[in-house]
């Protein structure tokens, strides 16, 4: 029994980091019909500035995490505008091409700036150090990325399906011209959704920089995982993704804790099995 | 029409004036991509070598070194680059090889060019039983692995659990420990190979504490993985369990340490070479590799595979006095004895392998808040016990 728990407990941690860092790119390839995949890249520059934050400039934790999450987004504008406006609504390998390499170049420029060692970002004292459960120990930090999880979970949730925003949002992915047509600035609604998609990319990046740690191939290593989430989950949908990452998380956790030389065979097998039953992912809209 | 006759006959004595005198070395390894801070390092070591003995110059010869690039482990890619280096740049020496798969594919080329092979890095044992013609002056996963198990007897420790990367040098440093571990009449409860993309280490730490053993013995590539890993041996309360953590020096090399920080003091790691080094030698050497990197703090143990192999090289050029020919240069080394950075080491004239003092250390924090790999004890003259597996 204790060893339920404990597999259920790292899993649910696990499956939190993973939504975190991968919701932004649902929301991405979701609503705005964008395969981003210099997703992953955002995150990184969100743990770069985290970490230089902390650690060069001495800011406390929560400023470094905000400072990550704006100075990303400012980053992000002037690259939203001149090379993600011209791939909105393109084909989907233009839209790969121009994202991978917008991904190289930004490895480039982190190896050259940072350096190729890797980078960590101090957590505030009482979020380091096991905290006792009673039947087991967990890290803090994961318990505070499983409250960020839910957090950030409620808050989408609510923008999309609650907001006037998120009515125009949804509007403009439907219809964009028809919503234009209807007095929706679709130009600042998109910009604001991607906006919204880099800034969750960075909070993930420094939430989840414990468990992936931030170097300058970041933005291509785990860029499988985001995309196997996403296509999991159906894209653009948040409680899909919630899903998803729980499963995943649970069946990678038990996978490795009761048969680690089978490897990620468990995972694998079951995003799989799950893509050929919901080709959509598992709450994605039929279009 | 006359122009151009002329034109083509200067460059052509201009040619065969330069390569006259100048000896080409052609050095393979991942000087861009992930892997990039190894390159880095094989180029600092050898531009240490070369600045420290003669600027580039071994008598009226002049060296030149020819980079080639292979980001990560690709055989193919390597064949093709040493093909290059050796048909058309002529380059006399090969050198450089980070990965195993790199240096294998091209051990059939050597023969035929007449070119030895200098391997800087690559550490599976078998690679130098593939052609007389190679020589090593890092180390193998096994020459470094196998100490631990007697640090570990030593300590009082009989039971261990394995925990490896699942690839060619993790299933090498879990035989490694296995077998000497074995030999020195200890038990190893439980071996876990763990593939190599895996990011979340606590179900792992689970397990290792459910296994009840004494001591984890791990190996994982340096980099991401690692530093998750001894996070996740803190954070799920081994350390405090008193599970001692052993690892060949791999895991903590020293452009690592920063990152890895605090949890990583105490763990035990046995290894050839530390930056920390404490001999004339190092010092000297440090300081120019430093130099040579630019950053001080990303000097790790590859830059002294190359500068050592730079040594060796300069001892075959002088004795076949620039002439090419591939076995006489390798004979001329056999048994060479030299005070390396690292100690004492001497190419052993059997296997052609670097024989070397193997280190026991600790990671331990200086006083102004740095991170180093201390030396706490010292086995000497450790060969390459792996060899023996292989045969």
């Amino acid at each position: 029994m204790q060893t339920v728990f404990s597999i259920a407990i790292d899993a649910l941690a696990y499956g939190m980091v993973l939504f975190v860092i991968s919701i932004g790119l649902s929301v991405t390839m979701g609503l705005m019909r964008v395969v981003n995949l210099a997703h992953g890249a955002f995150a990184m520059i969100g743990g770069y500035i985290a970490s230089y934050a902390v650690r060069d400039l001495g800011l406390a934790y929560g400023f470094a995490v905000l400072l990550a999450v704006f100075a990303t987004i400012i980053i992000a504008i002037p690259v939203e505008r001149l090379l993600y406006r011209r791939i909105y609504g393109a084909p989907e390998l233009t839209q790969v091409l121009m994202t991978i390499g917008i991904t190289f170049c930004v490895i480039g420029i982190a190896n050259y700036v940072f350096g190729p060692t890797l980078k960590t970002i101090p957590l505030p004292e009482h979020l380091r150090g096991p905290i006792d459960l009673g039947f087991r120990s967990i890290a803090a930090h994961k318990l505070f990325a499983i409250g960020c999880g839910a957090a950030v979970a409620l808050g989408l949730w609510y923008l999309i399906e609650r907001t006037s925003f998120g009515v125009k949002l949804r509007a403009s992915v439907d219809n964009a011209s028809m919503a234009a047509a209807l007095g929706v600035r679709t130009q600042v609604v998109y910009a604001a959704s991607f906006a919204i998609a880099v800034g969750l990319a960075a909070f993930g990046g420094v939430v989840g920089a414990e468990l992936l740690p931030i170097e300058p191939y970041y933005a291509l290593r785990y860029m499988v995982t985001f995309l196997v989430v996403v296509s999991v989950g159906g894209a653009g949908s948040i409680p899909g993704a919630l899903l998803a990452c729980l499963l995943l998380g649970g069946i990678d956790t038990t996978g490795r804790y009761l048969m680690p030389e089978y490897g990620e065979f468990f995972f694998y097998l079951a995003v799989i099995v799950i893509v050929s039953f919901f080709p959509r992912g598992l709450l994605g809209k039929a279009n | 029409m006359k122009k151009i006759i002329i034109s083509m006959v200067a460059a052509i004595t201009m040619c065969s004036a330069a390569t006259a005198d100048t000896i080409k070395i052609g050095v393979v390894g991942p000087f861009s991509g992930p892997f990039a801070l190894q390159g880095k390092n094989f180029k600092a070591g050898i531009d240490a070598y070369i600045a420290t003995h003669g600027a580039g110059k071994i008598g009226d010869n002049d060296i030149e070194i020819v980079y080639r690039d292979v980001p990560q482990a690709d055989p193919a890619q390597s064949k093709a680059l040493a093909q290059e280096l050796v048909v058309k740049e002529g380059v006399q020496y090969l050198a450089g090889f980070y990965f195993t798969p790199d240096a294998m594919a091209v051990t059939p080329l050597l023969e035929q060019a007449n070119v030895p092979l200098v391997v800087m890095n690559a550490a599976t044992s078998a690679i130098i039983t593939k052609s007389p013609l190679i020589i090593r002056t890092s180390f193998t996963t096994w020459q470094t692995s196998a100490p631990m198990a007697k640090v570990a007897k030593e300590r009082g420790i009989s039971k261990v659990i394995t925990v490896v990367s699942d690839y060619g040098p993790g299933v090498d440093a879990e035989n490694a420990f296995k077998t000497t571990f074995g030999a020195e009449g200890g038990t190893v409860v439980e071996s876990i190979r763990m593939p190599l993309a895996t990011n979340d280490f606590s179900p792992i730490m689970q397990r290792v504490k459910d296994s009840g053993a004494e001591a984890v013995f791990a190996f994982l590539p340096s980099g991401p993985t690692t530093l998750g890993f001894v996070k996740a041996y803190n954070e799920n309360g081994l350390k405090q369990a008193g599970v001692q953590f052993l690892a060949p020096g791999d895991l903590t090399q020293e452009s690592d340490l920063p990152a890895l920080g605090d949890p990583a003091v105490g763990i035990l790691t046995t290894f050839h070479y530390a930056v920390s080094h404490d001999s004339a030698e190092n010092k000297a050497f440090v300081q120019a590799a430093s130099k040579a990197i630019g950053n001080p703090a990303e000097l790790s143990f590859p830059s002294v595979g190359a500068y050592d192999g730079m040594h060796v090289i300069y001892k075959m050029i002088e004795a076949t006095g620039g002439t090419q020919d591939a076995q006489k240069a390798v004979d001329a080394v056999k048994g060479l004895a030299w005070e390396s950075p690292r100690g004492p080491v001497q190419i052993d004239a059997q296997t052609r392998h670097i024989t070397q003092n193997i280190y026991l250390r600790e990671v331990a924090k200086h006083e102004d808040g740095t991170f180093y790999n201390k030396e706490i004890k010292t086995f000497e003259k450790q060969g390459d016990p792996g060899l023996a597996a292989v045969k």
